[in-house]
């Protein structure tokens, strides 16, 4: 009983040291931190039923609502989602810039872990992987190796999923954007009546 | 000249006037024009209103709607299927072995293992999971398989990087005894040093504690039921009972607990695709308070120490078990008081579905005196993952034990799954 009782006041102790689940950073923080000077108006991109049915093939599950949040300022978005690992959701947030083939991923952050088990997705030596990591085309796979962690398998698919679907999402607003000009532009040269 | 001016500006002005007023007719058709277009937008007003109506109703239709789902039993039931989670895993194999030192064989088509996972989250910080197990498919008298729980147990954060559970749970030992479902190991059947030295898959009843140390850095320790390696199975004086230790799981079936055991591991998973882990165990008596040949107290200790390293497609897996048992299991079995092995196994990910392995194998559950008693096993084969949860797999089996009827050679396929 003594041995339970000094093990409990050790990890007591260290629990300072470490925080394995919780809130990492405030999303606020993370779009502050990402947008200098002001963080950007919120901006939505509506999901059609193409959309909706490529992202739940990229997250391997049905995806519902109507519509994703997103930050836009420049060549530059920002998304943060949640995907279950294992049993309770992991928010994340991706910053993705370029157009086009130049589309790549410039940040992955974990915002909060609530399981008790796969925390080292959080670590910046796992995330950091995914800086510069673009998608292929048809498939929507990263174009490059994430090596994974032992015993976090759940947790690592899931923020490679992320990773996956913030990728495909920028390159709808910016495909969107482009038709919109495109319209746009050829309604102002017909001739005037 | 002033008259001349007045008379010209009277005529203009009535030129002008002249001009300006419409005529009857016009106004008459102006007035029409007028009245239709009232017409018109008194008829669109009505459809508006009646639409707005409409649409009032479906609101609070769907309001109603919503508020029933929301409250109602439905909800209440989708609240708690969101706090609980099934899932499972399963193996089904066919071994074609035949033995160079004797007639045994073994051709045989085997559902291995299905099992089945119920957890519940009874809040952020309390949660319950549960592993139930069948094994060899038929359980009961007489038959080939059982029915186990592997584990059953409330686990508690109770701070922020820490938590502790209680009931039953896997012994954090090894590379495969917590993390074994199917698609996450190369090979049909599981390895034999982590089978037969640790002894995979090990449960006990008991508590522990787990955490966070630092970055990378975790721990586990707990005080649980220990091993009964019954030295007098056969309640024969004259004859000696088991020596092995994977004899020696209880497996929390009105086990014996005079003794306890104690387990602590420490592990790094700070880099990805690296994990480095080493457990210590200590047993009390895995005798349990029985002796044999006038002597009792058989206290053991188990050092493991294991690596993993995945780096793009090239993998690697190390594991080294040794067990350090007293002396007097000697009564029992010459050189049983050690107990070892180890294996390596590297493999090569082609892509993302098809990979393979190579694995070389050996232990030996005599080796506290000089008889040549260990044993060697080499593998190779290949997995491939119809999906990151559903694995075919096939592999060729050596063994290199000459002089036991065990030494098997043949292949193995397998089909395995986890949800």
């Amino acid at each position: 009983m003594a041995f339970l009782f000094l093990l409990v006041q050790l990890s007591l102790l260290a629990s300072n040291m470490a925080h394995s689940k919780g809130v990492y950073q405030t999303a606020p923080d993370f779009l502050a931190e990402n947008f200098q000077p002001s963080i950007p108006q919120v901006s939505s991109l509506w999901l059609t039923p193409e959309l909706k049915s490529t992202a739940s093939t990229i997250l391997d599950r049905k995806v519902r609502g109507i519509r994703i949040r997103y930050w836009k300022e420049g060549e530059k978005t920002a998304w943060i989602m949640e995907e279950i690992g294992k049993e309770l959701p992991i928010t994340i947030g991706v910053v993705i810039s370029g157009i086009n083939e130049d589309s790549h991923i410039e940040q992955v952050k974990i915002l909060a872990f609530r399981e008790s088990r796969g925390w080292e997705v959080r670590y910046p030596a796992f995330t950091a992987q995914y800086q510069n990591v673009k998608i292929t085309t048809p498939n929507h796979k990263l174009d490059q190796h994430i090596d994974g962690i032992t015993g976090a398998t759940l947790s690592v698919r899931a923020v490679t999923k992320v990773a996956r679907l913030a990728l495909f999402f920028h390159q709808q607003v910016y495909d969107q954007q482009a038709l919109h000009k495109q319209a746009t532009t050829l309604n102002t040269d017909q001739p005037k009546l | 000249m002033y008259k001349k001016i007045l008379t010209t500006a009277i005529a203009l002005s009535a030129v002008t006037t002249a001009q300006a007023a419409p005529s009857l007719d016009d106004m008459w058709e102006l007035i029409q024009k007028q009245q239709a277009e009232i017409a018109q937008l008194k008829t669109q007003l009505t459809t508006t209103e009646q639409r707005v109506t409409e649409t009032e109703v479906k609101t609070e239709a769907t309001f109603a709607a919503v508020e029933e789902v929301t409250a109602g039993p439905v909800a209440k039931l989708a609240d708690w299927a969101d706090k609980t989670t099934i899932g499972g895993y399963g193996e089904m194999h066919y071994n074609n072995l035949t033995s160079d030192n004797s007639s045994d064989s073994k051709e045989e088509f085997d559902l291995h293992r299905f099992v089945l996972f119920f957890g519940h989250q009874f809040n952020d910080d309390l949660r319950f999971f549960s592993e139930l197990e069948v094994e060899h498919n038929v359980a009961g008298e007489g038959k080939n398989g059982e029915v186990e729980i592997e584990q059953a147990y409330i686990e508690w954060d109770y701070a922020e990087s820490h938590r502790a559970k209680a009931g039953v749970f896997l012994i954090p030992v090894g590379i495969i005894n917590e993390t074994h479902e199917p698609e996450t190991f190369y090979g049909v059947e599981r390895n034999p040093v982590e089978k037969t030295i640790i002894p995979a898959t090990w449960w006990e009843g008991g508590a522990m504690l787990s955490g966070e140390i630092a970055q990378g850095f975790s721990y586990d320790a707990g005080i649980h039921s220990g091993l009964f390696i019954d030295p007098d199975a056969d309640d024969d004086p004259l004859t000696s009972g088991k020596s092995k230790i994977r004899d020696g799981r209880q497996k929390v079936s009105e086990a014996e607990g005079d003794d306890l055991a104690y387990t602590a591991r420490i592990k790094y998973t700070g880099m990805p695709g690296l994990e480095l882990a080493a457990t210590l165990q200590h047993q009390n008596d895995i005798w349990q308070g029985e002796s044999f040949a006038g002597e009792d107290g058989a206290d053991a200790n188990l050092f493991e120490l294991h690596a993993v390293y995945n780096k793009g497609p090239l993998g690697v897996r190390a594991l080294f078990a040794h067990w350090d048992i007293d002396d007097v299991i000697e009564n029992v079995k010459a050189g049983a008081d050690e107990q070892e092995g180890f294996y390596v196994e590297p493999s090569y990910r082609i892509n993302e579905k098809l990979g393979f392995f190579a694995r070389f194998s050996e232990w030996d559950n005599q080796a506290g005196d000089s008889s040549d008693t260990e044993k060697q096993q080499y593998d190779i084969g290949f997995n491939y993952w119809l999906h990151e949860n559903v694995v075919l797999k096939a592999d060729y089996r050596h063994d290199n034990n000459e002089g036991d009827s065990e030494e098997f050679r043949g292949f193995n396929l397998g089909v395995g799954w986890s949800f």
